[in-house]
């Protein structure tokens, strides 16, 4: 029988589905008004992964993206960079020279991205040309499959080997929440994330619905927050697809304040992956400047 | 635009009270009208967060009792119980949705008057007082189907006396169960908080009630003890203290009248070392900060089995201080004033006891208003079971904590109470949640949850908690001879 004991070494703490799932819209209860909510807004721009990562992507596109990156909306001063640009791993050296000079990261999907489902070996080769592109961050996703056979030793492992393949990078594991059944299994999954050495745990690759919601986030800040009480190291959190509005953004960043604490909304510890909430952002903020919205086409796409 | 990563706070988003309508003075509602009498006896309303008078409320007599039974039972007799089922239905169905209607005006009213944050006036009473008022009206023309085989009749005349902790809520849960069986009210709020009783009246007065089926009369306690002795009373429903209940026992023995009591609790809130912490967390903020503590299902006693202790009472006072406590206009208020000043000198008087019986004090560092009642949520941890917090109820924001071994010695000292109002399970296992529930001496048990109230649910206490319950099928036989 394969790895039963090990299902038996790794436990994680009860969830409870309901509590988590009311906990969660509690947040949303939260009103943020007039200065909580311009701080608030800059915050969620300054923490947004700006990510293409599609099979047509194209030096052009990408360029075009980390041109956006840096120039959000230049018609209003004073608007932070976004955190990073997400690229596949042979646009990074690209990505990274389009960046040069402006502190914007460049962040890698890697690992056989987003499935997984290949050889270490392979993975690993896949990690060291992103690592040695010059990519800040790896975006990694873990092996669902052996995960839901019970290999968590298996899992483990393979994290442990991106982390050490990653150098100087952050690691960030992509636990695909959407695939993984329950809150148990996307608590479980976290800490085994977070004992291999991930940097940041992440929700999903933006490929499988449902991507982020508020509970699965609230479940994985809360392993952060466990792993944190025990041994005083801070892990990132990276909620990834399914949030394009800035009052759901806003909600979220409520509830990394409440669970973990203001440490935590600083974009070195949190971040959004998405693509089109930095214009829903935009536009929140012009209507804080001039008090009218303004129509969607004011606002570039990329 | 400057970046502030550290520290952000959210900034005040109070809830406009522009819109709403009070009058300066309230009379009594009787027979369908306001009066206003003569012998001018009133006493302010206050918003216990501010001090500021909201309205001047009539100190009955005990000729305006005398009008509101003698028009209680003329209605009774005259038209309410003659009246059939599926009318009576209409008439509460359109008070439910008028309610609903003017929601945000009695989410505000209650928060000024009672003190309690806007969130939950906005997002519990009101919405559940509607419930109650929708599923009772359900049920107004299917009596014969609730009670087959049997001949369901009205009592006549209920004298209804309500607390101040939820002033809407327990009106709802009182009229809409005697007016759906064909019964006529005489209800009295408590004296702090008139208002919502008072603007709920109006409504009744607007939706075309037949004068006299429901009628508020205002005051003091001697207004509620000239309802309980009047002769021509024929139930009493009565929520509030289990000191008051015993008088009022005592004062109807040897009459005819049939009689609901709701009571004080002092409830177990039992956590085993298999429970989802985090959830547990938040079902015991909930248990006993919701409404300042002001319940009387609060889950004032927590029971932590002892190999989690350390880690919850860790998690649980960080997550206390997250609680914002507050303006109860606020809508980021989770906890807002205590109701009276006179309650908040018995809270305070309880913690002192609490820090003389040697328990440890623990209150989170948050700022208080300068001016009106405010109390931080409190813990105490390391208490006995023979300590007067972990026996007495304080009705206010103070858990006290106590750890456990077994199953077997939690179940004994959950019991070992007067009370019996409702207790609290927390645990991954399924199996152990039915063997605890089957086991407890208490009307409501929650498993996995906390203060989750739903009309259909019967509520009610054990032993000195009182008898009978309201809510569901059972609320129904309250109110009727069977």
């Amino acid at each position: 029988m394969k790895q039963s004991r090990t299902a038996r070494v790794f436990s994680s703490p009860a969830i409870d589905q309901v509590g988590v799932v009311e906990r969660a819209k509690r947040f949303t209860a939260r009103s943020i008004k007039s200065q909580a909510k311009r701080e608030g807004l800059g915050m969620v721009l300054s923490m947004i992964d700006l990510t293409t990562l599609e099979g047509m992507d194209t030096e052009g596109k990408v360029k075009q993206l980390c041109y956006k990156a840096q120039h959000l909306h230049d018609s209003i001063d004073g608007l932070p960079n976004v955190a990073a640009v997400c690229v596949y791993p042979n646009f990074v050296g690209l990505a990274k020279r389009s960046l040069a000079g402006s502190g914007i990261k460049v962040a890698s999907v890697a690992t056989a991205f987003p499935s997984g489902n290949s050889s270490l070996e392979i993975k690993l080769a896949d990690v060291s040309m992103a690592v040695s592109e010059g990519a800040d961050e790896i975006d990694m996703v873990i092996s669902r499959g052996r995960f839901h056979g019970g290999e968590y030793h298996f899992v483990f492992d393979e994290i442990a080997a991106v982390k050490a393949a990653c150098g100087e990078s952050r690691l960030k594991t992509i636990l695909e929440t959407g695939e993984l059944g329950s809150l148990d299994k996307v608590r479980l999954a976290s800490d085994i994330a977070i004992a291999a050495g991930a940097d940041f745990i992440k929700t999903s690759t933006g490929k499988i619905q449902p991507a982020a919601t508020m509970p699965v986030t609230l479940v994985m800040l809360e392993a952060i927050r466990d792993h944190f009480q025990k041994t005083g190291l801070m892990v990132g959190m990276k909620p990834a697809g399914g949030i394009s509005k800035a009052k759901l953004a806003l909600h979220y960043l409520i509830m990394v304040k409440e669970t973990l604490g203001d440490d935590w909304l600083d974009p070195k510890w949190f971040r959004f992956g998405a693509s089109s909430l930095a214009n829903d952002v935009l536009m929140q903020i012009s209507k804080q400047q001039t008090g009218a919205y303004q129509a969607a086409n004011y606002f570039a796409i990329d | 635009m400057t970046q502030k990563n550290n520290n952000w706070n959210l900034s005040p988003a109070p809830e406009s009270t522009g819109h709403i309508s009070l009058k300066k003075h309230y009379g009594v509602f009787i027979a369908g009208e306001f009066r206003t009498p003569e012998h001018g006896n009133r006493f302010p309303s206050v918003n216990p967060s501010t001090g500021e008078v909201l309205a001047e409320i009539t100190e009955s007599s005990l000729e305006e009792v005398d009008q509101a039974v003698a028009a209680a039972r003329a209605a009774y007799t005259a038209e309410w119980s003659k009246m059939g089922g599926k009318e009576r239905g209409k008439y509460l169905y359109r008070l439910a949705r008028m309610l609903q209607e003017k929601s945000r005006e009695f989410a505000v009213i209650e928060s000024l008057d009672g003190g309690k944050p806007i969130r939950e006036s906005r997002d519990v009473d009101v919405p559940l007082a509607a419930a109650h008022l929708f599923y009772y009206a359900g049920w107004a023309d299917k009596l014969s189907y609730a009670f087959p085989n049997r001949i369901p009749r009205p009592l006549g005349v209920a004298g209804q006396i309500i607390p101040w902790n939820f002033p809407l809520l327990m009106a709802a849960w009182k009229i809409a169960p005697a007016l759906a069986t064909g019964n006529t009210v005489v209800l009295k709020p408590a004296e702090t908080t008139s208002l919502t009783a008072l603007k709920l009246a109006e409504l009744i007065q607007e939706a075309g009630f037949p004068p006299g089926v429901v009628n508020v009369v205002t005051g003091h306690g001697n207004v509620g003890a000239s309802i309980v002795n009047h002769d021509d009373v024929d139930k009493v429903a009565f929520t509030g203290s289990t000191e008051v209940g015993k008088m009022i026992q005592k004062a109807i023995a040897g009459t005819s009248k049939r009689c609901t009591l709701e009571l004080g609790g002092k409830a177990a809130n039992i956590v085993f070392d298999d429970a989802a912490v985090d959830q547990a967390v938040e079902g015991i903020v909930n248990g006993i900060y919701f409404n300042q503590g002001h319940v009387c299902c609060a889950g004032s006693r927590l029971f932590v089995q002892e190999s989690i202790h350390d880690e919850l009472i860790e998690k649980l006072k960080r997550r206390m201080g997250t609680l914002i406590v507050g303006d109860p206009m606020d809508k980021n208020t989770d906890v807002g004033a205590i109701n009276s000043q006179q309650q908040l000198a018995t809270i305070e008087q309880y913690i002192e006891v609490g820090k003389q019986e040697g328990a440890e004090f623990y209150q989170p560092d948050c700022e208080l208003p300068k001016v009106g009642f405010w109390c931080r949520p409190t813990l105490f941890t390391d208490v006995a079971q023979s300590n007067r917090i972990a026996q007495e109820e304080i009705f206010g924001p103070v858990l006290a904590v106590q750890t456990f071994r077994t199953i077997a010695e939690v179940i004994k000292k959950a019991n070992n109470t007067p009370y019996g109002l409702s207790a609290g399970v927390w645990t991954d296992k399924g199996s152990k949640i039915f063997n605890m529930t089957s086991q407890m001496k208490a009307g409501v048990v929650w498993a996995n949850t906390y203060n989750l109230f739903d009309p259909t649910s019967p509520f009610g206490g054990f032993k000195e908690s009182g008898f009978g319950r309201e809510g569901g099928l059972h609320g129904l036989s309250a109110y009727l001879e069977i």
